[in-house]
């Protein structure tokens, strides 16, 4: 296992290789000259060439990429080209707010949904069933934008029930800010969530042990919970799992709208500024925080799954 | 399923013409019973998957309309006051310049469908080639192209979309490309792991030991018994994209000169405060029955098509 998960982790380094190459290509090679973006349109060409200088984008371009795979193993990205604030730092301030509003909504959507996919699927075909798909299949065809909108709208412009937007740090601060956008969050993943737990539950719900469960006499609520629920457990494990590095990015609209300080709205301002750096760093970062956690998530399959052997 | 594994009757290769004729009777039976046909007579039977392809049908034919100049050639006039609200005449009241908001609507249609029917048309052929390709040589093809999407995989999609319709400038096209490079992943994931499953199967050895080629193999022969994932997958595109065209005109990244369902929303999020509803109110209507029809024959789709879900209810 320990030498799986060193190979795992051997296989980080053409994975990040890969993904500067991409960043490379589409942020040095296809996007306009940033030395343009930055002085504008009525930059002269010497003024060009010597921001380029500055920027070191004159240089061959198997140097320019080597300074993204630099970069992406010394985590230093250098310093944000609209704020001029250290990138790093701009990281390590922006992920709390971020999963202030991102983490207790996840936890609750994820438990909410197993319990109710548990329940629909026992009752499949039946009219609980059909009222809760019908839900789900409503709920994902609204686009999100609608949803935030409406509500932000309606609960707490309207009628005063939340903050509005805004943000302020420190524990129970924070609280009043961040019920809404968790609300919208959950509502958001309630629909996918639900669906995708349905079927996993049903797989489970005609495999031979539960016929055996029950021919033991157990009751229903002990198959249910002790043998279809562990069992279902192994697929949820990786869909949830590999959800988490997302979680740290945040909910980029959410936080943009809410005003909440943090990835997602840090990612969104620098796509805005033509912030290179930001996004560079923050394209790097996911990834890596997707490889490591699609790591996790295969050794938690074998901890939890005796009968996946990692070679 | 009948008892020969291939969905699709084998060609014929008998030169004898009345065996050939009767070769064709026995696979005419067959095809009688094969998982394509079993899939379209419960798709024609359920009347909400029929419905769902008529109401997808009513966009398309809408987009075409409005392609060709029938429907919302003048959505740019002004035809009542400033944020007129919803009447009689102006179903859904006008916007900011007095325009209709219906007639934006249905132009928004438009943009909506080309960018899911795009997104379908190019990433369901680079998914299968590059997912059938690399499950069925494997090897060091296999690496290639597991690492190359990996790749693309492991950057989250918003982010992908976003710089990259952010670097090839503002516009239709970058979203085509854009949600182009992005959506063929999940399909070639599953291509590539069904085809592996499927190159050890019996009926490929049969292949094998009459000496078809590697190409007839898993185009002729393998291919067929794998394509429900396409079509299931299809409509998941469909929707995905058309939510993300959405997205990225609500950030100004998307479609420029033409009214989109991302950009009516935009407007709305200021619009909202002086209580002018119905620009979110059309946009999000005009979704909501495109998303909750495709999602409907996606399902229904998967009912009839997946060979695992067979005898369950």
């Amino acid at each position: 296992m320990i030498l799986y998960s060193f190979r795992r982790l051997l296989y980080l380094i053409p994975l990040l290789l890969g993904v500067c190459l991409f960043i490379f290509i589409v942020f040095n090679v296809v996007a306009t000259d940033p030395a343009v973006i930055m002085l504008g349109k009525n930059a002269t060409a010497k003024q060009i060439n010597e921001v380029r200088e500055q920027m070191g984008l004159n240089r061959p371009w198997i140097v320019q990429y080597f300074d993204v795979v630099k970069s992406a193993f010394t985590m230093n990205f250098g310093r944000s080209w609209y704020t001029k604030q250290d990138i790093t730092e701009m990281i390590m301030r922006g992920a709390g707010p971020s999963l202030s509003v991102t983490l207790p909504a996840f936890v609750f959507s994820t438990i909410f949904s197993l319990l109710v996919s548990l329940v629909v699927a026992y009752y499949r075909g039946g009219k609980i069933d059909l009222l809760v798909r019908s839900i789900c299949v409503g709920l994902v065809s609204i686009s999100s934008l609608a949803y935030i909108l409406l509500f932000q709208y309606l609960l707490a412009f309207k009628w005063g029930l939340f903050e509005i937007s805004g943000y302020e740090f420190g524990f129970p601060h924070f609280l009043p800010y961040i019920i809404l956008p968790c609300i919208i969050w959950i509502i958001l993943s309630l629909g996918p969530d639900i669906r995708y737990f349905r079927t996993i539950v049903l797989d489970e719900l005609y495999q031979d042990y539960v016929r055996t469960a029950r021919a033991k006499g157990l009751s229903e609520i002990k198959v249910m919970i002790k043998h279809v629920l562990r069992n279902a457990l192994i697929p949820v494990i990786t869909y949830v799992v590999i959800q988490i590095p997302f979680l740290i990015l945040g909910a980029l609209l959410l936080e943009s709208f809410f005003s909440i300080p943090g990835l997602g709205g840090t990612v969104l301002t620098a796509v805005n500024n033509s912030d290179f750096p930001v996004i560079k760093a923050f394209t790097i970062l996911s990834a890596i925080a997707y490889i490591l956690f699609n790591l996790i998530t295969d050794l938690l399959y074998a901890a939890v799954d005796p009968r996946v052997k990692l070679e | 399923m009948s008892i020969n594994a291939p969905v699709n009757p084998p060609a014929n290769h008998l030169s004898n013409q009345a065996l050939a004729s009767s070769n064709k009777d026995v696979s005419k039976v067959e095809r009688n019973h094969s998982l394509w046909s079993l899939a379209f007579k419960k798709l024609i039977k359920d009347k909400v998957a029929l419905s769902c392809i008529l109401v997808i049908f009513g966009y398309v034919l809408v987009a075409i309309l409005s392609k060709f100049g029938i429907i919302g050639a003048n959505w740019a006039e002004s035809v009542a006051a400033s944020y007129a609200p919803p009447s009689g005449d102006l179903w859904l009241g006008a916007d900011i310049f007095g325009r209709s908001v219906l007639v934006k609507t249905l132009m928004g249609t438009r943009v909506a469908v080309s960018v899911g029917l795009i997104t379908v048309m190019v990433s369901v052929p680079l998914g299968i080639f590059f997912g059938a390709v690399s499950g069925y040589f494997g090897g060091f093809i296999d690496e290639i192209i597991t690492w190359f999407y990996t790749t693309l995989a492991s950057i989250p999609n918003i982010m992908l979309l976003i710089s990259l319709t952010f670097v090839l400038g503002k516009g239709i096209t970058s979203v085509y490309i854009a949600l182009g490079i992005t959506s063929w992943i999940g399909l070639c994931r599953m291509i590539r792991g069904e085809v592996m499953k499927h190159k050890t199967r019996e009926y490929v050895q049969a292949a094998t030991a009459i000496g078809a080629s590697n190409y007839r193999k898993l185009f002729i022969h393998i291919l067929p018994n794998v394509f429900h994932i396409v079509i299931i997958e299809s409509s998941l595109l469909f929707q995905t994209a058309v939510k993300s065209e959405v997205i990225l005109s609500f950030l100004g990244l998307g479609v420029q000169d033409l009214p989109s369902w991302g950009k009516m929303i935009d407007e709305s999020k200021m619009e909202l405060a002086r209580g002018v509803w119905w620009q979110l109110a059309g946009a999000t209507i005009a979704m909501f029955f495109l998303l909750l029809s495709l999602n409907l024959l996606g399902d229904a789709l998967r009912d009839a098509l997946d060979p695992k879900l067979k005898g369950k209810d």
